[in-house]
């Protein structure tokens, strides 16, 4: 049995000061905003080791529930009075950290998941790890959720609006979403990237997965040779390929064209699809095709009832990337297209660079949600073939 | 069984009798066919929809053959200039005048003359406006002769008297019988009149084809360019035509008297040159003509490493017209640094990953599989809403205090937008090549570093971090890959001082259209991209690039 580590309860001589510290830095922000950074410091490291005092010292535990909502209560009521709705919101949000905060820190609770022999260095290197990680998933993911809110902006401003933050009905509306539903210019985008994405991955997928099931042979040669020319659409950066197509594609009268544009992403599509269905093929049994010949079955034959079922997650995941390749793709398509091949992307990148109107935040929410639903998508299809293939037991 | 082998001692035997060891490599041939014809198709495809087209973008970085080159359009000059000497500091003599003024003249009709000027401007400032203005100049001196012609017989500036006197009897009737809408008859020139008058037949030859071809136009209606009596009066002043009989005989008679008159007035190429501008007798511009007059040409490598050809070799431009050593220093540096920030954000987040239980593990991993899912359009947006003066994060700073409203702190169109920009974009190749290394870690080294007495920092820095190279190096590999080639983030919130390589490319091809250039920059970026490939193949293999995990 493993060895628990207990929750002790640590001396307020050390839980108050450091729950005063953790308020001076609140109270720094809530000064600022309220003009006074060194007396919001003073008033956040006072009310904060009082609160400790009060909550580990002098309430019973029993009451530990009570306390917390109070002190979530009193804190939200404290945030209005200093900056009205927002100001609710951000107090209310102190008041539920700081109560667990304090219970966390009073009670030793954070000792619990960590073997007991660590020194007291150890721990804080421990949870400031995980505060550092914590901030950089901040920094990752911060700017996808910020599109979020402003995309609902009633006014044409790349920024929250004051009624924005005061949760004022006036200041959201859809009216960037109306702009992009009925913009003939946004709808023309849309369908061009709905009619290139898909007959791209189609082309790729067909021709990729093929060629996948001949290089998974066990006697191919010149194997490495064909297997970098496939994958160099994904590493040769975009512009090059972009340069290349434009001046090739003119020569053959294809720049310009549905086709050329078509095929460009096909190709920039190829090298996904055929590293996800290597990949599905590296587990797969290949006793069964031969097992299917020997009953009698054609390649063919063999191929969709035996083979393909098998490696199917594989190739809807490598379709997937192969499609938001070309789905998400800018470069190429400026360079290959005309203004009649204009894509969402596109029409993006000349909202962005000549700034027209912030539609394009309406765009990217709807771009986001699809990333989700396609992620979403593919780690079910992962998980599954992981599953078939008896990779991972879940 | 064993006993038949002993017995026939023989090869071994396949079912069907043939020799094992031949059957098997039958098999095996067989296998192998098989394996190229699943991959033929997809190699083909590539190989013409992509390969072909970088190929060819190599192959434009040397070719200066095209039209809208010296080689290409100026083809006479090229010609000779080949025994003029550029050494020797002597303008090139009357004949490479003299082909200019033709070269330049037809390809003023045919509105290629400036594209010439464009190409030379590369190499030589100031060449742009002096061959716009030579096609506009050229008619000066043509007109000299045209019209002391007409003076003495207005017939020499009507279309049907050219015709007749250079067209073959065939095709004038032919000609004669033409009505709009039918194609026109190709020109046929008059039997003897490449001997009698041969500068004239030649350009009148091109004068036709050009009229008949890109015009359109009848012949009879089209009054000669005004070279064509340039030439006219060479051949008059140089032959003898008292013998003439043919058509317009009695015209070209009087013509050849007015010639040999002595109040003809003529003028020498050279002067006309001069007139139109003086910059025709640098000898710096004969040169530039003579060093970009091959077919296939150095210059835009040259010119893509700030370097130039001048009479004494090859040499670095001026110091204000090197951009792209700095272009290329630049996207270097700002790339290392990208991928310098990336590892030190991914690598804790790729550690915590990797020691976390399955479950938070997989749920903490969504958070970077989201952005990498995320368009990328999408994220350059979002950073260019969040980080703009009226943007997010001031407008935060400013609400709190830390800056003051007039203060608000520039991070947008300059290096610091695109490398946070970058950074983020480019974090989860880094994170998920590290994560797939260290989760195969074994951790009883670190424990077993610790119980041998190491403290957490031996342990980690001696034990766990050489472990876990392999997994920065694969990361730094492909996100600098990644990072020297792109584009569309640079060209959003890079401003000026921001911008990679690849914008400059995207310039040249779009804008300045100077495509040699643009597709000398690329090579040299594919070159460098390519060494990249090389080694990142040899260190992680092509085959284990990992995809969401």
């Amino acid at each position: 049995m493993a060895v628990e580590t207990q929750a002790v309860k640590r001396p307020i001589q050390f839980v108050a000061p450091v729950a005063g510290a953790s308020g001076a830095f609140a109270g720094v922000f809530v000064g600022a905003a309220n003009g006074s950074v060194l007396l919001g410091l003073l008033l956040g490291f006072g009310i904060l080791a009082t609160i400790a005092v009060v909550l580990l010292e002098v309430l019973d535990p029993g009451l530990e529930k009570t306390a917390k909502w109070v002190l979530f209560a009193a804190m939200a009521a404290a945030g209005f009075l200093l900056g009205g709705l927002p100001g609710l919101v951000v107090g209310g949000l102190f008041g539920w950290f700081f109560g667990w905060f304090i219970y966390w820190l009073g009670m030793g609770r954070y000792r619990v998941p960590l073997p007991p022999y660590l020194t007291a260095g150890q721990v804080l290197w421990h949870y400031g790890f995980r505060v550092i990680c914590g901030s950089i998933f901040v920094f990752l993911i911060t700017p996808i959720l910020v599109v979020m809110p402003l995309s609902f902006n009633a006014q044409d401003f790349f920024t929250f609006t004051p009624e924005m933050l005061r949760f004022d009905p006036a200041g959201y509306s859809l009216k960037h979403y109306r702009d992009f539903f009925t913009s003939s210019e946004w709808q023309q985008a849309l369908r061009n990237s709905l009619i290139i994405a898909p007959l791209a991955t189609v082309l790729s997928v067909s021709f990729g997965t093929l060629a996948a099931i001949g290089l998974s042979g066990e006697h191919v040669p010149f194997r490495r040779a064909i297997m970098a020319i496939l994958i160099s659409p994904m590493i040769v950066p975009l512009i090059i390929s972009a340069a290349g197509m434009y001046f090739f594609y003119s020569r053959i009268g294809l720049q310009g064209t549905l086709l050329g544009v078509v095929l460009a992403h096909a190709a920039l599509g190829i090298p996904f699809v055929i590293i996800t269905v290597t990949a599905t093929l590296v587990g797969f049994d290949r006793s069964l095709t031969r097992a299917a010949a020997n009953m009698g079955a054609d390649p063919v034959t063999t191929f969709f009832r035996v083979q393909m079922p098998l490696i199917l997650p594989g190739v809807i995941s490598g379709g997937l990337f192969a499609f938001i390749t070309s789905f998400d793709e800018v470069v190429v398509v400026i360079f290959v297209g005309s203004a009649r091949q204009q894509t969402l992307p596109w029409q993006m990148f000349t909202g962005l660079r000549e700034q027209i109107s912030p539609t394009i935040l309406a765009v990217a929410t709807i771009l986001v949600i699809i990333s989700i639903a396609l992620l979403t998508t593919v780690e079910l299809l992962r998980r599954r073939s992981e599953k078939m293939r008896g990779l991972s037991p879940g | 069984m064993t006993d038949t082998t002993q017995e026939t001692s023989g090869p071994m035997l396949a079912a069907d009798g043939t020799p094992l060891k031949r059957s098997l490599a039958k098999a095996l041939r067989a296998q192998k066919l098989r394996a190229l014809a699943l991959i033929a198709p997809l190699l083909l495809f590539v190989l013409i929809t992509f390969i072909a087209p970088i190929a060819d973008m190599l192959f434009r970085s040397v070719d200066d053959s095209q039209q809208g080159t010296v080689h290409g359009t100026m083809p006479l000059t090229a010609e000779a200039l080949k025994d003029w000497d550029s050494s020797t500091g002597e303008l090139p003599d009357n004949a490479v005048f003299d082909a200019v003024y033709t070269d330049i003249f037809v390809a003023a009709e045919n509105k290629l003359h400036t594209r010439v000027g464009s190409r030379l401007n590369y190499e030589r400032t100031g060449s742009s406006s002096l061959f716009r203005k030579t096609g506009r100049g050229l008619d000066d001196i043509g007109e000299v002769y045209q019209d002391q012609f007409e003076d003495l017989d207005p017939d020499w500036d009507e279309g049907t008297p050219w015709a007749e006197l250079m067209g073959s009897p065939d095709w004038l009737t032919s000609m004669q019988g033409w009505e709009d809408g039918q194609p026109l008859p190709p020109f046929e020139l008059r039997d003897g009149v490449a001997d009698l008058l041969p500068r004239t037949a030649a350009i009148y030859r091109v004068f036709a084809d050009f009229q008949i071809e890109e015009e359109e136009k009848s012949l009879l209606d089209e009054e000669p360019w005004s070279i064509v009596h340039t030439r006219l009066y060479e051949d008059l002043r140089d032959g003898d035509f008292s013998t003439y009989a043919g058509p317009r005989a009695d015209m070209v008679k009087a013509a050849d008297a007015l010639v040999d008159t002595a109040e003809f007035e003529t003028i020498a190429l050279k002067d006309g040159f001069e007139a139109i501008d003086e910059d025709w007798l640098d000898i710096g511009l004969w040169q530039t003509i003579k060093a970009y007059s091959t077919s296939y040409t150095a210059g835009y490598f040259l010119n893509a490493v700030d370097m130039q050809k001048t009479p004494e070799g090859v040499a670095l431009r001026d110091e204000n017209q090197r951009i792209y050593g700095l272009l290329f220093k630049r996207t270097m540096f700002m790339s290392m640094v990208i991928t310098f920030s990336c590892i030190m954000l991914a690598y804790p987040v790729a550690y915590l990953l990797a020691n976390l239980p399955m479950r938070t593990a997989n749920l903490l991993m969504i958070l970077v599989l989201l952005p990498f899912w995320t368009s990328l359009l999408v994220r350059t947006s979002a950073w260019k809403v969040m980080l703009q003066q009226q943007g997010v994060i001031n407008d935060v700073l400013v609400w709190i205090g830390i800056v003051g409203d007039d203060a608000r702190l520039v991070m947008i169109n300059n290096q610091l937008g695109t490398i946070i920009a970058m950074t983020h974009i480019l974090l989860p190749f880094m994170i998920l090549p590290m994560y797939s290394v260290m989760s195969t870690i074994p951790p009883y080294y670190v424990r077993a570093a610790k119980s041998l007495g190491a403290t957490n920092w031996t342990s980690f820095w001696r034990v766990y971090f050489p472990q876990s190279v392999p997994g920065i190096g694969a990361g730094s590999i492909l996100v600098f890959i990644l990072a020297i080639g792109y584009y569309i983030t640079p060209e959003i919130v890079g401003g000026n001082t921001g911008t990679f390589i690849s914008n400059r490319i995207a310039y040249h091809i779009s804008s300045s259209l100077n495509w040699g250039l643009a597709a000398a920059l690329g090579s040299i970026l594919l070159a460098a991209v390519l060494i990249l490939y090389w080694a990142y193949d040899r260190i992680v293999g092509i085959d284990n690039v990992k995809l969401g995990g």
